[in-house]
């Protein structure tokens, strides 16, 4: 079993942090994905810092920007990946990326990098199902599970294209919009996730907006197997950038609060 | 693969939230295509209000300066002052069919979202245009003009803070409000379907010059130059010529010069890799991050190039040649006091490379410039520089 089938298998819907490598720096980057695992995150995702993030909203633009800064290159990922894969050998870890980055190294030798590293799976956020040939193959030859991403503009029909190329588990987009916090979440989630649910055995994880305790827990309660939390962490990040020891408490404050917000749900 | 390939290129490499709003746009430009009524309005703006034909003009001055027949393609006569207006109206009356409430917009040096405000006014629909901080500062006439034309110009603080940021950030709106909006893509870039509509409504360029040079001169041109930032001026002008036996030069931004980093030029000087929607050829570092580019000339400040670009390099069928800024200003100011046509500076590229195409024709040789747009708005620029400065 994968690290992600074992932990998708655990009893509670899980909690998924983010964060950008090499933010606020390439050293300072590790201490906070340990902050991030030592308070609990049960999935790590890293994104790989991009000139052009167009799927993300402005906290985490700003992130891929300060990362960027500090000289943060794909082979700084990989060692970030590498360095907590020791550090929590169990934990799954999955890589964040816009697919220039893939297609400047080469399919094959990104996914050989990744699997080295110990990436779990790999999430291409601007390579939809139709432009994924280019990349399955060094994929499964590396034994990396391709996170497929479904948003609620996605129709029944490529709801099906996306889930038959899809393993690990399905990100679900919660929302028509770029990463960042919400006052609330669109009031159709349960329908999105239903939909989904009757399509797939695969998790389920829903991001984008994703900020508070208690939309963690309308999550949970929409029947979602995970939440993903992103631009309310790295938000602290940038808060605190001067004052790293306030960071870390923040970051951990904030994870126990969000995993306060999980129900517990029976076992079916 | 997607559909919208150009050999190799283009494609639709986009989040997927955005690709509903690609396949509704692909199937709506499919049926308008084919939409007598659709023609029929579009040829009234284009006839009635934007001013078309263009005429294609013979210089006699800039002719004996370059020994061969030299005509200039009109395109700065077109209302709002550049070419960008051909497809701002396709694409809002396009977006009027559609039942879009909205339009949105990118632009560089503000030709484009000039042209998208005008649009907009005329066909009674909200504009909002995103405008990299620098080029507000750069275009400041241009940014009073879009408002003054009832448009709302929205500063793009992130990233280099210029065309490519404010692209970024159109598409980050779209993402959030596809339902009621469209985006008025100003150039052949981006995903399919974008450089395919894009193409077609600037084609009306190379079409009327086709036949004027045709009616003027018995015979086709040998050459044909355009400046290439995104391209849309020139696939506008080369398309119709793909096909004939015409010399197509593309001259893109050399800035300070090729073998320096300040410069615009990702056909002659970048690589293939996939930035904002499509596989094409990109200023890029070893590691996939777009570089940071310079032109004297907003409109070509851009480190890539449109999809259908890159596959005519790749079969020689378009030449790509790249002119510095200094070489830009200096066909600037000649053509101003030749022939007294003020150029915009991304169409005095083109114009300073006629100077070096030039010299492989004879007298009889007919030489066509895509004069895409006029310089008033780079005017005030060139005056800030020192005297003699190039």
């Amino acid at each position: 079993m994968s690290r992600i089938e074992g932990l998708f298998a655990r009893e509670n819907p899980s909690i998924i942090g983010f964060t950008v490598a090499g933010d606020p720096g390439i050293e300072a980057s590790f201490r906070v994905a340990k902050t991030m695992i030592d308070a609990g995150v049960d999935l790590l995702e890293i994104a790989i810092p991009y000139s052009d993030p167009v799927a993300d909203g402005p906290v985490i633009e700003r992130a891929h920007a300060r990362a960027l800064r500090a000289g943060t290159t794909p082979d700084d990922a990989f060692a970030l990946v590498r360095q907590v894969r020791n550090y929590a050998p169990a934990l799954p870890l999955v890589l964040f990326t816009y697919y220039n980055i893939i297609h400047r190294r080469g399919p094959d030798r990104f996914f050989a990098e990744a699997a080295a590293a110990g990436a779990d799976g790999v999430l291409i956020v601007d390579l939809p199902v139709e432009e994924s040939g280019e990349v399955a193959p060094s994929a499964a030859r590396h034994g990396i599970d391709r996170i497929a991403l479904i948003a609620p503009t996605t129709s029944p029909e490529r709801q099906h294209a996306i889930l038959r190329e899809a393993s690990g588990f399905v990100y679900l987009i919660s929302l028509e919009g770029v990463t960042g916090e919400r006052d609330r979440l669109p009031p159709n989630l349960a329908g999105l996730v239903g939909a989904v649910r009757e399509k797939t055995d695969l998790p389920l994880a829903v991001g984008f907006g994703v900020s508070r305790p208690e939309h963690v827990r309308t999550v949970a309660e929409a029947g979602a197997n995970g939440v993903i939390v992103g631009s309310a962490l790295v938000r602290l990040i940038e808060e605190h950038i001067d004052d790293e020891a306030a960071m870390h408490e923040a970051l951990r404050t904030a994870i126990i609060a969000l995993r306060g917000g999980l129900v517990p749900r029976s076992r079916t | 693969m997607t559909a919208g390939r150009y050999g190799v290129y283009g494609g639709q490499y986009v989040p997927e939230t955005l690709m509903s709003a690609l396949i509704e746009l692909e199937e709506t430009y499919g049926r308008v295509l084919t939409d007598p009524e659709f023609s029929r309005r579009l040829g009234w703006y284009l006839h009635e209000y934007a001013g078309r034909e263009t005429p294609l003009t013979y210089c006699e001055n800039l002719s004996r300066d370059l020994g061969c027949r030299v005509y200039l393609k009109r395109e700065d006569l077109l209302h709002g002052g550049a070419h960008k207006l051909n497809n701002t109206l396709g694409q809002a009356l396009m977006a009027k069919f559609m039942g879009k409430r909205r339009l949105i917009a990118e632009t560089g040096a503000g030709q484009h979202g000039v042209a998208t405000a005008i649009a907009g006014a005329t066909l009674g629909l909200p504009v909002e245009v995103y405008m990299g901080e620098v080029d507000t500062r750069r275009q400041a006439l241009n940014v009073f003009r879009m408002e003054l034309l009832g448009a709302r110009v929205i500063p793009v603080a992130s990233g280099s803070r210029t065309l490519k940021d404010a692209i970024n950030a159109a598409m980050r709106d779209w993402v959030a409000n596809l339902r009621e909006t469209h985006y008025l893509l100003g150039s052949c870039v981006g995903p399919h379907p974008f450089p395919r509509i894009v193409r077609d409504f600037q084609s009306v360029i190379g079409e009327e010059a086709r036949r004027q040079v045709l009616e003027r001169e018995g015979r086709l041109p040998d050459t044909v130059v355009a400046c290439v930032g995104g391209g849309s001026n020139a696939i506008g002008i080369f398309y119709p010529f793909v096909n004939d036996d015409v010399a197509l030069v593309g001259v893109e931004a050399g800035g300070e010069g090729l073998d320096t980093a300040r410069h615009g030029a990702s056909l002659s000087r970048g690589s293939v890799g996939v930035f904002q929607g499509a596989l094409s050829y990109l200023l890029q570092d070893d590691d996939g991050q777009a570089l940071e580019t310079h032109s004297i000339a907003a409109g070509l400040d851009h480190p890539s190039v449109g999809p259908e670009h890159a596959m005519l390099k790749d079969s020689g069928r378009v030449r790509y040649e790249a002119v510095t800024d200094a070489e830009a200003l200096a066909a600037f100011r000649h053509l101003s006091r030749t022939e007294g046509i003020i150029p915009a500076l991304e169409s005095a590229h083109a114009v300073a490379y006629a100077f070096r195409e030039a010299e492989n024709l004879d007298r009889d040789g007919i030489l066509i410039i895509n004069l895409s747009g006029r310089g008033d708005k780079d005017v005030a620029d060139v005056a800030k520089l020192p005297r003699g400065a190039p």
